[in-house]
Parts: C-alpha cells; structure tokens; sequence
C-alpha cells in the first residue's frame, strides 16, 4: 500500500499541555510525524495545528480518528482530500563571499525569496512556497555554501469559501 | 456560599453523588483529607497503597455502572496510583483520581514530592486536568465526571496544588448541573441506514455469530442483547471482558472466545459467514493472527468509540453509537423484518457447532487425588448458587474462572483483561463489596498474584469487608510456567514462587480467618463454612495441581482453528 503524504489541520482547545497530547499520540502509536506547526487563531480560546505525516489509508483512517478522539480536538480536517493551498516559510544562511553573492541574489530573485540579512560573508534568504519548492531552492545551492536552515513546516488551508471554523 | 478550594473539592463530590472516595493521604492533599474529616456524606475509605485505592476504585465502578472516585497526593502517591489509573484505562472503567500536587509557585523547581502527573498519566487516561486556580475546581471536577462517564468510559486525572486548596481562601461556590463541551460529544444513537443494512445482512447469513465485549457490560446493553440473540436464534461468543451480559449457562452461549476460548467458539469464529461484533475492539487476544481472522465473514461492528473501528481488523458496516441504543434499534427492526433467518441454514449451523461441542474442550482430569484447578471453580460456582461477584488476579486462575464459573448477570466477572494487572482482585474486590454491602464477594488469585497488593487485608479489617479469597496455590506463576513449559522446554526461569508465606497464618495475623485445603473431597464443606461466615473475611488457601495448564489454547501468532485441546488430544 502506498504511504501518501497528507497535511492534517487541527483546532484544538488553546490549553496547556494540548500539544504534548497530539506529540505523545504519535509517538505512543508509532505513527510518523514529518513536522507539526501550531499556534494561536483569532480566536485566542483556539489553536490551529498543522500536521504532516504519511501513511497508508488505514493508517491514516485511525490517525484522524485518533486525533479527533483527543478530548482537545475541537475540529479536524484532512486537507488533502480537497482542493488546498499549502505554504511553507524558510530562512536559509547562506556563506556569501564575493565570488558567489550575484549568483546567490540572482537565485533567489528566481525563486521570489527575498535576501532579509547581509553581512560582508553571509546572506540570510527568506523563500515561502510549497514544501517541495523549498527543496529546489536548497538542491539549486551550491555545495558548501549553506550555513544553517530554518523552516516552519508547512500550514495549509482550503480554497473556496469554506473554512475550517465552528 | 463561600468555600475553600479544599471544601469544594469534597461540596463537588458530594453534589456529584459520590458515595465513596478510596485514598491514602498526604502533603499535598492535607487541606483535602481536612474538609473530609469536617463532613459524613462522602465516606473515605483508608486503603493501605495507593495501587489499591486505584483499583478499589475500579472494582466499586465496574460493579456498579457508577464512576468510581480515589483520592491520592502528589509524587510516590501519584506514582502508585498509575498502575491502577492504566488498568481502568485498558479496560475502559469510568473514574476519576484526584492527585495533589506541589504548590503552582515551586511546580517545576524538582519540590518534594513533586513528579509531572499529567505529563505520566498522559497515555493512560481518557484525559486530564491540572487546576491551577481554585475559580476552576468545581468545572473542572464536572467535566472529568463528565467525561470520565461518557461516550466509551475511561479514568480521568484532575491534578490540585496544595495552594489552591488553600484554607484561607474562600470563593463562592457554584457547581454546574450540566456541562457541554464544543470539543467532545459522544455518539447518542447509531446511524439508522447503517442499522438497517447491518440488520438486512444479518438475516441473510447462513451462518452468523455474535461475537461480544466489555462494552455491552460498559453501554448497560445486556437486556437487549438477550432480547436480540433470543429474537434471531444465532449463537453467540463472548470476550472475557464481556462474560455474564449474556447468560452464559444459556444453550446459545458458546463460551468465550480467543486464546483460551472453548473450541466450539473458536470454530465458529473460524467458519462464520456473519460476525456481529459488539461492544469489542478486535484485541490480540481475542482475534490470533489477523491474518486468519474469520476469513469467510461479513463483519459488522456496533461500538461507540469510532476508533475502534476498522483499527487492527476491517470491518464492513461499522455502527458507531452506544450499543443499547442501536441494539434497542436492532431488535425492533429484526421484529418488524419480512425476513427471516434462514431456518435451514441455521439449522445446519447450530448441527456443526453441536458437533464442535461435543468435543467437550473444557474436559478434565476428575478423579485425580490432587485438587484441580478447574475442580475448585466448579465448587465455587456450586457453592455459591452462580450468585457472586467474583473479582480476579491475572494468570492462570483468571483463565480457569473464566472457562468454568458460568456468569449469568453482567458486572459480576471483574478482572483486569486489557492490561492484565496482577494484584487488582483483592483491592477491587473491597470496592465491589462496598457497593454491594450484602452481596457474596469473592476474589480469585493466585499465590503470586495475591502477593502484590496482600496489605488490603488491612483495608478490610478496618472496614469489615467479608470478602472470600480463593487462592488457587500451585507453587507456581502458573501461566508463566505453562508457557515457559511449551515454548521454552520447561526451563521454569524465575517463574517459581520459593518462601511463600503461611497464608493461614498471614490471614490470621490481618484479624481474619483462613484455611488451607489439599485434598479434593474437603473443597466443597471448607467452601461452604468459609461462605456460611457471613461477616468475616476468610483467606481459602486452596493447594492445586501444580503442573496443571489452560486449555484449549491457541498460541500466539496462529488462527482459531490451530487450538490445542491438551497433550492427548492434539488436533489434527
């Protein structure tokens, strides 16, 4: 069976401990976590977390069941069963000495990200896309050149109109 | 009216109709156990380790439907308590356990007596709580009864710091009738197409099972499952955790099912074309290898917790709903049918499982001069008229209890099945027989099990509980030597219990009375005095065959059909 990757969007209760609750979930079932994001909405009594994991349709299945069994779940959302959009920020370090700096502005200029931090030797890059754009844009770096690598996880939401609210 | 955090604590229980509250005190929960002192509606009852107060706790909810409620303080006190919290857990047993913890300034500074309660219960509770400010103990200890009764039960955790129980603050007081909560609505009621389609199917199997849990006991579904089964003539098996909601000296009840079920159960599982599953959770114990779990079958599955659906077996009409609301639907629906069970069929079905129990899997050695095992459930069922509630240890006497103690009632087989927790029998033994001031009680163990919570004997002498102990004594951890026996060539490694105590004399010095008997022909008469002392506690060291296993049993990792029936009877 396939093990396909799927971005879980969750509101939760904004209590103290819910994030330990869905971390230790994963880790008592043995299900895989790629990243996890979470934060408060407008809506300060709620948080919103994104999840990403992989797993074959069972799993997946008891994954969202189990999610949705944890007494903070207000409301989950399987954003890869629809039509969605999905974001990821990075900040990447960058060794910028004199030979690589147009090099180094000119693919970001590609890729749309913007150089937020300059010194004489480094650049700090700053690129918001899907997951998969961002591996370009490190695959696309010079060997050696990278210093440090800072990413969000991605979040999600769904086109349309419709959203995931009370 | 204006209370302390420690008097609303206790006011709560109390509004809550707390009846009992099982605990042991200390630092953290002094201000708790001072407003218990100050009132008589709640009684304390003193266990003697907090693991007892635990399952003391658990024995009282699973006999009565009723959350049970236990009381501990912070750090070792917690700790203790965790063995009994994850034993309600697996099992699924509505309580609440209040924990003291260290004062909210010092939490997090390694104080004395502080551990991270919520963070070690975490896996093991349905949820819990830390109440950080004495504004939120009574909603707080609302929604944990609320929760903790609910949907499929489970224990939930409400851990107080000593200063918010705080004697010299007082706020007033208001406990909510009702609660809802935007994030937790259990299923009312059972999807009707689903019901329908499931009811449909069933009426065009040829060879249907009933397949039965913890959960009918749990959901008060006994009256309509009877009324259900009766209504369709199918047979029905049962898993431990489900033994006595329906009456298992009925013609229709097969046995239990699993491991160490009978074989006429385990076949049908294998041949089934139907299996109605509910109120189960397809446990490892009870399915063998998935992988040759009823391969000819049409799986339905009624149970109220949608995660247990389709989690380690496939099924193929789930109904998530409680399961008396969606039996209630079933057997109106069955009634209302055009259709009928398919008579021939059925006929045929129940002519091949006559011939399955006409194996008679549970058959014994009767005439042997040692007392056997099963000899001693036999004695206790007819010396007790099958009008008991029986409480149990893990092990080998939990298996033979089970296979020869026909429970014909729900809530009177209570026994640790999902976590298997040795020393659980004697502490809920003291719950059940609170709940049941008049009722015979009973624990069954083992002279190794006992062993692990045997200071409750202390607990029931100081409430007079007259419960009757009936340890099978085989010298051995039985289940670990008949294991170790076939699958490590009776190497018994450390499965041997050297030094026993005299538990006559053990009993004796608790203020109780004991007995020891060897011989099978002094089973019955020691029985019937221990039981004929209607107020006294007496500890029945009964001596039994050593070397004797469980059978029929099927080993891990194999399917229904691959049961051993004993070393004579080898199947094929």
């Amino acid at each position: 069976m396939s093990n396909a990757r799927h971005i879980i969007s969750v509101l939760l209760e904004n209590e103290a401990g819910a994030l330990s609750r869905v971390a230790g979930l994963f880790s008592a079932r043995g299900y895989n976590i790629e990243s996890l994001t979470v934060a408060p909405t407008d809506d300060p009594s709620l948080s919103r977390m994104t999840l990403v994991t992989a797993g074959s349709e069972d799993i997946i299945e008891q994954i969202k069941k189990q999610l949705n069994k944890l007494i903070d779940t207000v409301k989950l959302l399987d954003l890869s069963e629809g039509p969605h959009i999905e974001r990821e920020m990075m900040m990447i370090k960058l060794r910028a000495q004199k030979g690589d700096r147009e090099e180094l502005k000119r693919l970001a200029d590609i890729f749309r990200a913007k150089i937020i931090d300059v010194t004489d030797t480094s650049y700090v890059v700053e690129l918001t896309g899907t997951s998969t754009k961002l591996d370009a844009f490190i695959d696309a770096v010079r060997d050696g050149l990278i210093v440090e690598v800072v990413r969000s996880g991605p979040t999600g939401i769904t086109r349309g109109e419709k959203g995931l609210t009370l | 009216m204006e209370l302390t955090g420690a008097e609303i604590v206790v006011q709560a229980l109390m509004d809550e109709g707390v009846q009992y509250v099982f605990g042991y005190p200390g630092g953290a929960v002094l201000h708790i156990y001072d407003a218990l002192f100050r009132q008589d509606k709640v009684k304390h009852i003193l266990v003697r380790h907090e693991q007892g107060a635990a399952h003391a706790a658990d024995g009282y909810a699973r006999a009565t439907g009723k959350c049970g409620v236990c009381l501990v303080t912070s750090g070792p006190g917690a700790t203790n308590a965790v063995t009994g919290i994850a034993t309600a857990y697996m099992d699924s047993i509505p309580m609440v356990v209040l924990t003291g913890q260290v004062s909210t300034p010092v939490i997090g500074s390694d104080a004395f007596q502080e551990v991270d309660t919520v963070g070690i219960t975490r896996p093991c509770v349905k949820h819990n709580f830390l109440v950080k400010d004495v504004r939120l103990i009574a909603e707080t200890i609302k929604k944990a009864f609320f929760i903790a009764s609910s949907g499929r039960p489970g224990p939930v955790v409400v851990d107080i710091p000593k200063d918010v129980t705080d004697p010299n603050v007082k706020i007033p007081y208001h406990y909510p009738r009702e609660i809802r909560m935007r994030s937790y609505s259990p299923a009312q009621k059972g999807h009707l197409g689903q019901i329908k389609k499931a009811v449909d199917a069933m009426l065009e199997a040829k060879r249907p099972v009933f397949y039965t849990g913890g959960g009918v006991v749990l959901g008060e579904g006994s009256a309509f499952l009877r009324e259900l089964v009766k209504a369709t003539g199918f047979p029905i098996t049962s898993t431990l955790m489900g033994l006595g909601a329906y009456p298992m000296s009925d013609r229709q009840f097969l046995g239990m099912l699993g491991m160490h079920g009978t074989y006429e159960a385990n076949m049908a599982m294998h041949e089934t074309d139907m299996l109605i599953a509910v109120g189960v959770r397809f446990d490892d114990r009870v399915t063998g290898k998935i992988e040759h779990f009823c391969p000819h079958a049409t799986i339905i599955h009624i149970d109220v917790d949608p995660s247990s659906i389709s989690k380690t077996v496939r099924v193929d009409i789930p109904i998530v709903g409680p399961v008396s609301s969606v039996l209630t639907d079933m057997v109106r629906l069955v009634k209302e049918h055009r259709r009928v069970p398919d008579g021939d069929a059925l006929a045929s079905w129940w002519a091949q499982i006559e011939d399955w129990r006409g194996m008679n899997c549970l058959r014994y050695d009767r005439t042997s001069d040692r007392i056997k095992p099963q000899l001693a459930v036999e004695t206790l069922h007819e010396v007790t008229g099958g009008d008991l509630y029986l409480t149990s240890d893990v092990g080998q006497h939990q298996m033979f209890a089970a296979q020869f103690y026909p429970f014909d009632k729900p809530r009177r087989w209570i026994n640790s099945g999902g976590l298997g927790t040795m020393g659980f029998g004697l502490p809920a033994a003291m719950g059940v027989q609170l709940a049941h001031p008049d009722a015979a009680v009973a624990c069954i163990s083992g002279e190794a099990s006992i062993l692990m919570c045997i200071q409750e004997m202390a607990t029931c002498k100081q409430y007079s509980l007259p419960i009757k102990v009936v340890l099978l004594n085989n010298g051995y951890m039985g289940m670990v030597r008949q294991w170790q026996e076939f699958f490590y060539e009776s190497r018994y490694s450390h499965s041997y219990v050297d030094a026993l105590p005299d538990f006559v004399k053990l009993a004796e010095s608790f203020g109780h009375a004991g007995m020891r008997i060897e011989r099978p022909g002094d089973l019955e008469g020691a029985m019937r005095e221990a039981f004929g002392m209607k107020d006294r506690f007496v500890f029945l060291d009964v001596v039994v065959d050593p070397m004797e296993n469980v059978y029929p049993m099927i080993a891990a990792g194999k399917g229904h059909h691959e049961m051993h029936l004993s070393p004579e009877r080898e199947l094929a």
